[in-house]
């Protein structure tokens, strides 16, 4: 490794001057379906039950869809409710917390909203985007090209309603977190610093340093917290609760701590349980929060909600190779923003740096199965990402200044990123798509709104960085808004799971091995050894 | 308990490869969870080591890249005094290793509606009072695993600048060690994100160009472009997208996530 940096470091002035150009639309399709996990044999395959029944999943979806439901409908008494609520959200992260604030501001009181989340609240892969969120507010700038950039990057894929959404919403958020107190990153005259990021046209990435969703989640978290929306932490919910009039009116929640189980009823229900990079979809490592796991995607497909784009993964270019405590964990985009070059073992550049994130993905990849890449100790294969460029270009300090966390995370190990690449290697970053909504974030399924990560058709087949804190933004917004609306005629009949029942006759049918169940809840990363070894008697 | 005969089956991932990697290729480690001694192998990060010794986190365990502030961790280390604290998900184990994490930090929170305050002198003072009672003892920033200079931004709240509280307290991840350590009961992440509120909403100067912008969504400026871009052919729109100018491949100023 020693000797490869040193082949960086010495062709560092001539790479500046030498940049690659970024592909035509051909090279990049080239690219992708060569080397990109979505394109690729064996990676998916078709879904053999439910709504979708035919359509092409990854293959860690698939297994959970087709899985046995968690809950035996025999087990729940529902005709003793727990909690009764006219908005229950499910998920504490992002999108969960703006719907319940906009929910409240559309008239519905806080003793009426239940947030009930998996983890703590806050624990979200919102807490963890690092770059930060577009939005097309300078006057080179507009929503049309926003919309377009959004459209383009997902391949055209994208249900048009969404994208425009999108867009024309992102500068109303901006101002709302101005006016919640978010920090974020201004000249001296107040206006925005705005980057550019892969696959964007115009520099419209507002920031907060490397900490932009952190800033964002913990700002929105403190609003909930002095207005006391009830929050319900370590009791996800695991499956919905339907009606006599097939709507969904509320869910199952289960005490991790105790094991019990409590019945939620509820007028309107919005699922906001993120991802499921812990899926480790294609074995990927992943960049995800602990709890990323699609319960939401399972519980939707239960009560027949239709799914999108689950064919597709986003993998982001640099995750870390090196070293071995920290691999899959994200280094930001914005490095790349902000100038750094990736090169392979020999010191040379390969790839335009900004390509969108499926296309620079694919040329990292290639550069490690043709051998041009570097292999770590632990076997992990990883490109340079020459951070000390950045210096060069912006002048000494600029690291420190605009990638706090990213020194913080590196220092540990002994790596100045001032002086030294860093090594990455793509991993699992984000789930495309999800549970189909339209504009006012209502799912198939009456009483079931969605937002956030878990929803599907806002980004199409890919997601543009910087659009996701903005989709959670955007569409927690509206979730709160419109289900605040739905509520106040929405008339719940009796209490079912009889959907469950209906699911499991589905399996047996199908002729389908079953040996799961889902929605799993939490990741299994118990050492072999241990789980080998462990008595079921307690 | 339930999930035991599940993950037996269950497919190796990415973290656990690694893991086996790690254990035949290197020395092992013995580290005390709780007190009890497990043999781990070295280069595991805390949290890892705790999962490869056969625990399953419920709580103390969250974003897992030093974010969330859910690991907090204190440790000492045999046959020294001194405890060290740190995130579970960033520290690498080390030999004799005495560790117990912190499950959930009850500090209390002041309730505000920030419309109805303003950014003056006693602002953070009346809101949380007991920062004055800070003996200067430094023990907050020794805990912090961010490495903030802790005692500098409640030094800085007490004098009033808000803004300079608010920068210093920036990489904050809400842990909550600072607080648990504290002899006089500052609520230091607490404070410190009212004191960041408090900046971004008052003391920063604010953007024109967003301003206009919203006036020109209100106005519905840009819809029928929108509109036009919805109806367009596919390869109409592919055209347009495929030729659209790049600012950044001009300017060379670019960021991301």
């Amino acid at each position: 490794m020693l000797e490869s940096i040193k082949k960086v470091e010495k062709k560092r002035d001539h790479n500046l001057k030498h940049p690659v150009k970024p592909m035509s639309m051909k090279e990049r399709e080239d690219m992708l379906s060569k080397y990109h996990p979505d394109y690729m044999e064996g990676t998916r395959r078709e879904l053999q039950i439910g709504v979708d029944k035919g359509q092409l999943f990854y293959n860690g979806i698939v297994d959970l869809l087709e899985a046995k439901p968690v809950i035996d409908p025999k087990n729940v008494d529902l005709s003793k409710i727990d909690y009764d609520v006219d908005l229950l959200i499910i998920g504490g992260g992002g999108a969960g917390t703006v719907a319940a604030l906009f929910a409240n501001e559309s008239g519905i009181s806080k003793d009426r909203i239940l947030i009930v989340t998996k983890l703590r609240h806050g624990d979200a892969n919102s807490m963890m985007a690092q770059g930060g969120i577009q939005a097309a507010d300078r006057p080179e700038d507009s929503p049309a090209l926003h919309y377009l950039d959004i459209y383009g990057g997902g391949h055209f894929t994208n249900k048009p309603e969404l994208a425009r959404a999108l867009a024309l919403d992102a500068p109303l958020i901006i101002n709302w977190h101005e006016n919640l107190g978010v920090m974020y990153d201004r000249k001296e005259n107040g206006e925005f610093q705005e980057l550019s990021g892969g696959g964007t046209c115009r520099n419209r990435m507002h920031s907060c340093k490397d900490y932009s969703g952190m800033e964002i989640m913990r700002n929105i978290r403190d609003r909930a917290r002095n207005l006391e929306i009830p929050v319900l932490e370590f009791c996800p919910i695991v499956e919905l609760i339907m009606d006599d009039k097939g709507q969904v009116v509320g869910g199952v929640s289960f005490n991790l701590e105790t094991y019990e189980y409590y019945v939620i009823r509820a007028k309107a229900i919005i699922l906001a349980t993120g991802g499921s990079g812990r899926l480790h979809l294609s074995n990927y490592p992943t960049t995800n929060h602990y709890g990323a796991t699609g319960d939401g995607l399972v519980m939707a497909y239960h009560v027949g909600a239709n799914l999108l784009d689950l064919d597709t993964i986003q993998i982001h270019p640099t995750g870390d190779a090196y070293p071995e405590p920290i691999v899959g964990i994200l280094s930001t985009e914005k490095i790349r923003g902000l100038g750094a070059i990736p090169l392979n073992k020999n010191g040379d550049p390969f790839v335009f740096p900004l390509e969108p994130r499926d296309v620079e993905s694919a040329s990292l990849i290639r550069e490690c199965k043709e051998e041009r890449g570097i292999v770590t100790p632990t076997g992990m294969p990883g490109v340079w990402l020459d951070t000390p460029m950045i210096e060069i270009i912006h002048g000494e300090g600029t690291i420190d200044k605009l990638l706090a966390g990213e020194v913080r995370k590196f220092k540990r190990f002994g790596i100045d990123i001032t002086k030294h690449p860093i090594l990455v290697y793509p991993t699992l970053h984000y789930q495309n798509g999800g549970v189909e909504i339209n504009d006012k974030c209502e799912t198939k399924i009456p009483g079931l709104f969605a937002a956030g990560e878990v929803s599907g058709g806002v980004h199409g087949k890919n997601r543009l960085m910087g659009n996701s804190l903005l989709d959670f933004n955007v569409y927690g917004r509206r979730a709160g808004i419109y289900a605040a609306k739905y509520v106040k005629k929405a008339k719940i009949g009796k209490l079912t799971l009889s959907h469950l029942d209906k699911y499991n006759k589905m399996l047996e049918k199908s002729g389908i091995k079953v040996k799961k169940t889902a929605p799993i809840i939490l990741p299994e990363y118990r050492g072999e050894l241990a789980i080998s070894r462990s008595l079921d008697i307690f | 308990m339930g999930r035991t005969n599940q993950a037996l089956v269950e497919k190796k991932n990415g973290d656990e490869r690694k893991t086996k990697e790690i254990n035949e290729s290197t020395a092992e480690v013995e580290v005390f969870i709780m007190g009890k001694s497990y043999k781990v192998p070295a280069g595991l990060t805390i949290m890892k080591a705790l999962e490869y010794s056969g625990y399953r986190y419920i709580r103390g365990c969250g974003c897992r890249a030093g974010f969330c502030g859910a690991c907090s961790t204190v440790y000492r280390i045999e046959d020294e005094q001194k405890l060290g604290f740190d995130l579970a998900c960033q520290k690498v184990v080390e030999d004799k290793m005495y560790l117990v994490q912190l499950p959930f930090v009850p500090g209390s929170k002041a309730e505000y509606d920030i419309e109805k305050i303003k950014p003056t002198d006693t602002t953070l003072l009346e809101m949380y009072p007991e920062i004055a009672r800070c003996v200067s003892c430094n023990t907050c920033t020794k805990s912090c695993p961010q490495d903030i200079e802790t005692m500098k931004y409640i030094q800085m709240a007490i004098r009033g600048d808000i803004a300079r509280c608010a920068e210093l307290s920036f990489d904050c991840i809400q842990c909550g060690l600072c607080a648990m350590r504290c002899p006089a009961d500052i609520k230091h992440y607490h404070l410190s994100q009212l004191a960041r509120r408090l900046r971004g909403k008052y003391i920063d100067p604010k953007s024109k160009n967003l301003s206009k912008r919203l006036k020109d969504i209100e106005q519905q400026k840009y819809d029928n472009e929108i509109e036009k871009l919805m109806k367009m052919q596919k390869n109409d729109i592919m055209e347009l997208y495929k030729n659209r100018k790049i600012e950044a491949e001009e300017t060379g100023d670019l960021g991301g996530d």
